[in-house]
């Protein structure tokens, strides 16, 4: 270590502190930059179509008319229905693995979540196309397709090519996939929770429902909501595992087992196809993205760093 | 009596529940797991590492997209290990009280789980068009910003833990901030640091999106970064697509290659910081 008196300041010091500055400020050119690629791409398409790109469910790359209605209504269907199926199930096996679980399971049970929280979207898309959507389209949609009448309420929301590809196993696949992130931070939420806040509400004589309900669950309410919306914007961002299974067509979505399509899975499709208005109406529905997505998640960030236990 | 019966009741269908829910949705994540194992070990063979991929129903490998996975990766990395090892110094030890530090710091939060989608988009408009072309170089940048942010945000963590002794003690001998982070701060924190840096890896080697429209494919074996680039994302996501038998095998074998080699590095991270934990 070279020692330096106050009279020589070190030379290298501030060559450090810049390029560490740098850096930091890479990070805010980096989003900067994100904007304006969007922007400045995807502008042919908004000047051309205007508000009616947000509205249209048009996409017709022979006519060369775009509106992103469907894209933008199939990513905000299967972003809710995944996080309304993996919420609860989410909760559930956290409360099991900081409550019930005896503790020699739960820590490996843990770990396993964890690391499978790791596992590639790829790998869920894959297991959706060949695995879940064959076996889905096999003993749910046929049997439902033949027994219910077509015209009837039901019949229509769900009627659709019985393939198994379509917006509810597109959701089925998210919900796994955001299933073990959000299980593993429950659980870190529930850990940070003092001890002596649940010996209390037992001493109350509360059953362990009513401390968990009443008692813990509030506790972590805020931080619970932001895990919530960091779950929703991964489901809404999410390319890959969609892209395999929800069948990828732009129409409006009228029934839940139809074939869909997200923002993310059309330009994922059609990106290297595209040219002329067809690539920066493409963009356009990245800015439509990352406007969604970038909202979601302050909102998530806020309401996390205003609760840290 | 009532009354207690009910909540006596209500607690047992409680529990109930919630072992219930956590045996599905470990069921789900199982099935997952046996599928890819039982679709992808028939796949895996010397010829995976040893012959490119090839045309439908003849008989390949993966090794071009093996290799070029590794060198993107490489590559990505060291831009992330540089800037992210850089920000989060700056955030933990010098500017992160700052107005400007918790801009930067929110930031890095939203980059850190904003669809990797956008992150090829930006990296398209950027480097593809400017440079005139798809290239493995592109692909690179495009994993690197997406794992910039993890280690960043790793490292501004593993500082700030480092006890404010060891700044004071190597203030007290003289040394400059410069020496001080990096001959007794860097080195206290170094399994942590190592730790962010191979999350950051898992996170990035499995990546797909943002390398369709940046690094594109390649079906041979090429050591060009400035060309079309293979992957093993890249070479999974359209043989998984394809009616041809061969290639979906492939694809599986490629799945699980991937699907391993994440858990693998994360385990080897959990372990580096565990070993830390107990010095």
């Amino acid at each position: 270590m070279s020692l330096q008196s106050a009279r020589h300041p070190d030379p290298v010091d501030p060559i450090f502190r810049g390029l560490a500055f740098a850096a930091a400020t890479t990070l805010l050119l980096t989003l900067g930059g994100l904007i304006v690629a969007l922007m400045i791409g995807g502008w042919p398409a908004i000047s051309k179509f205007g508000f009616g790109f947000l509205t249209s469910s048009t996409w017709n790359p022979v006519t060369e008319v775009y509106g992103a209605a469907g894209p933008i209504v199939g990513t905000l269907i299967t972003a809710v229905l995944s996080l309304a199926i993996a919420l609860p199930i989410a909760v559930c096996v956290s409360v099991f693995l900081t409550q019930y679980c005896p503790k020699a399971i739960a820590q490996p049970v843990s770990t396993a979540i964890e690391l499978l929280a790791g596992i590639p979207s790829i790998v869920y898309g894959m297991w959706g196309l060949f695995v879940f959507a064959p076996w889905f389209a096999r003993t749910v949609q046929l049997p439902i397709l033949t027994s219910l009448d077509p015209e009837s309420f039901w019949g229509k929301l769900l009627a659709g090519v019985p393939n198994g590809a379509n917006i509810f196993t597109a959701s089925i696949v998210l919900a796994i996939m955001i299933l073990p992130y959000m299980s593993a931070v429950f659980r870190e939420l529930f850990r940070s929770i003092p001890p002596q806040v649940r010996e209390a509400a037992f001493g109350l004589g509360c059953t362990s429902y009513e401390v968990v309900g009443s008692v813990l669950i509030p506790y972590v309410k805020k931080g619970m909501i932001g895990v919530v919306m960091l779950g929703f914007g991964r489901a809404l961002g999410e390319t890959m595992a969609v892209t395999f299974i929800i069948g990828n067509s732009h129409r409006f979505p009228d029934s839940l087992f139809a074939s869909g399509s997200t923002l993310a899975s059309t330009i994922a499709n059609e990106f290297n196809e595209a040219s002329g208005v067809h690539l920066a109406s493409l963009i356009a529905l990245g800015l439509v993205l990352f406007l969604i997505t970038f909202t979601v998640l302050a909102i998530a960030r806020a309401l996390l760093s205003s609760q840290r236990y | 009596m009532d009354r207690a019966l009910r909540r006596k009741f209500a607690n047992q269908a409680f529990v109930v529940i919630c072992t219930g829910a956590a045996l599905v949705a470990l069921g789900a994540l199982a099935l997952i797991m046996f599928s890819l194992l039982t679709k992808g070990v028939g796949g895996v063979d010397l010829m995976l590492f040893t012959a490119d991929t090839p045309a439908p129903d003849s008989p390949g490998g993966l090794r071009n997209a093996i290799i070029g996975s590794i060198l993107m990766c490489g590559v990505a990395m060291m831009i992330a290990v540089v800037i992210g090892v850089l920000a989060g110094t700056w955030l933990a030890e010098i500017g992160g009280d700052t107005p400007y530090g918790h801009v930067v710091r929110f930031l890095n939060d939203v980059l850190l789980s904003a669809p990797s989608i956008l992150i090829g988009l930006f990296v398209y408009w950027w480097v593809v068009v400017p440079m005139g072309g798809f290239s493995g170089w592109a692909g690179a940048i495009a994993l690197g910003i997406l794992a910039t942010p993890i280690v960043t945000r790793t490292t501004e963590d593993i500082l700030n833990l480092q006890p404010n002794a060891l700044r004071e003690a190597g203030m007290a001998l003289g040394a400059s901030q410069w020496v001080t982070v990096r001959s007794i701060i860097w080195k206290a924190a170094g399994a942590g640091m190592l730790t962010g840096g191979l999350l950051g890896f898992a996170r990035i080697s499995g990546e797909t999106a943002p390398l369709l429209f940046t690094a594109l494919n390649n079906q041979f074996l090429s050591f060009d970064m400035s060309k079309p680039f293979a992957s093993l994302p890249g070479a999974i996501y359209p043989f998984a697509m394809s009616p041809y038998e061969t290639w979906n095998t492939l694809a599986w074998a490629g799945a699980l290659l991937i699907t391993l080699a994440v858990l693998g590095v994360n385990i080897l991270g959990r372990w580096l910081a565990r070993d830390k934990d107990h010095k």
